[in-house]
């Protein structure tokens, strides 16, 4: 095993990370952060995979390269969205976080009283 | 052997610094980490061999989205508390942490499995860069052997800069975004913002015209441009733009709009779409870049300052 390999394992438990902030963090904000953890471990895969592909007297494939270069830059305009669907979300209800799902066996407040 | 413990190293700090930007429970904490974690990512991307994109990721991935994050949490400050009532319970932070698990373990599994030898297009794209007349492959990929997906994505950046725009309240359409920074003339961040600009746009504009041959390109400066007009802002030196002047806009669409005029000019005098005249493709691929750069460094500041807050005129 060489080190490329290492930055390939790396960018596994980057993404597992990412994902575990993304579902277990209530907040928004970061809930968009752990997203973008999820991201770089993505493009960091890319880089092994284009490491390992280096030939032709260059370090590395320049296709994923290239397209990593293209995907931070739509990861972060997609981040900019979000950012700001969160920071509309707190103007308009005052809420930083998904709401609640309410208990299965509640009863629904927009369901009629019963008689 | 000194590579390994360099690589070894570099690997668990930037793990270490992850894993703190997600379990920490301070947001300002979290995003200071994620900000380091970019820079050491930058570092990672030097060690896998590509300078271009340890430029990106430190100046985007760490920098710019890093600016993002905390403007958006010195404006939640309040929520945190709030928020904290909302975690879920230990039984599903147990599965969820099971699912990540399995999933890490399935993508090393993957890596480990990588097909010998790798496949790879270097030799495709070096074999046919003498024909772009510029030396950096990523740039030719970039720019003439998959142009239009570029196009594409700077297509994109006006479009989630429109979609932003989209979630403005009505009364202030065409305003001007976030708070008054009130300027502190006598302080850090106004004596840097008078200091680093001059230093900065030089170095962007040496990124985009090294960018043809050696790492650098327009995305990179663009994003530099993008922190010195930010960095000018925050300290209150200027105020933020009003986003309906016509001048803004123009300078918003000018880079998909040379693009997109060259690459349809290929159909007519050479052999298609994103094809460039033979003995002009490099002064394509610059015209394209630098219009780009403008563009990029403009509208990656508007997407950090989101949608307008106050009326043009107070």
């Amino acid at each position: 095993m060489n080190t490329t390999e290492w930055f390939g394992i790396a960018a596994a438990l980057l993404i597992g990370l990412g994902l575990f902030g993304v579902i277990t963090h209530p907040m928004l904000l970061r809930k968009i952060l752990a997203f973008n953890l999820v991201g770089t471990g993505v493009f960091l895969l890319f880089g092994v995979i284009a490491r390992r592909g280096a030939a032709a007297g260059i370090d590395g494939d320049p296709v994923p390269h290239a397209f990593v270069i293209t995907g931070i830059v739509v990861a972060f305009s997609a981040s900019a969205l979000a950012v700001t669907m969160a920071l509309k979300l707190k103007s308009d209800t005052g809420e930083s976080t998904f709401p609640d799902d309410p208990p299965a066996d509640a009863p629904d407040p927009a369901a009629p009283p019963r008689p | 052997m000194s590579e390994a413990i360099l690589h070894g190293g570099l690997i668990l700090l930037f793990l270490a610094v992850a894993a703190t930007s997600v379990f920490t429970r301070d947001t300002f904490s979290a995003i200071t980490a994620f900000i380091v974690y970019g820079l050491l990512l930058g570092l990672a991307w030097v060690a896998l061999g590509s300078i271009d994109v340890a430029l990106t990721e430190a100046a985007l991935g760490g920098g710019i989205t890093g600016a993002l994050l905390l403007r958006a949490a010195s404006r939640l400050r309040h929520a945190d508390h709030a928020a904290e009532t909302r975690r879920t319970g230990p039984a599903s932070h147990g599965l969820a942490a099971l699912a990540c698990a399995g999933l890490t373990a399935a993508l090393i599994v993957l890596v480990l499995s990588l097909p010998h030898p790798a496949p790879s297009l270097a030799p495709l794209a070096m074999e046919a860069l003498p024909a772009t007349h510029v030396g950096n492959p990523v740039t030719g990929v970039l720019l003439a052997f998959r142009a239009w997906d570029t196009f594409l994505e700077t297509v994109v950046l006006v479009l989630a800069l429109v979609a932003i725009w989209g979630l403005t309240s009505d009364a202030m359409w065409g305003g001007r975004p976030g708070p008054v920074q009130i300027p502190e003339p006598d302080g850090n961040l106004a004596f840097l913002a008078r200091l680093l600009p001059p230093f900065g746009v030089l170095i962007a504009i040496y990124l985009f015209w090294v960018g043809a041959d050696e790492p650098g390109g327009k995305f990179q400066a663009g994003t530099l441009l993008a922190a010195m007009w930010l960095l000018t802002l925050q300290a209150g030196l200027i105020d933020a733009p009003v986003l309906s002047r016509l001048r803004l806009r123009l300078a918003i669409v000018l880079g998909p709009l040379v693009f997109a005029g060259i690459g349809l000019l290929g159909i007519v005098v050479s052999s298609g779409l994103f094809a460039y005249p033979p003995g002009f493709v490099k002064a394509c691929i610059l015209l394209i870049e630098a219009a780009s750069t403008v563009s990029i460094g403009v509208t990656l500041c508007l997407l950090v300052l989101g949608p307008p807050e106050r009326p043009a005129t107070p």
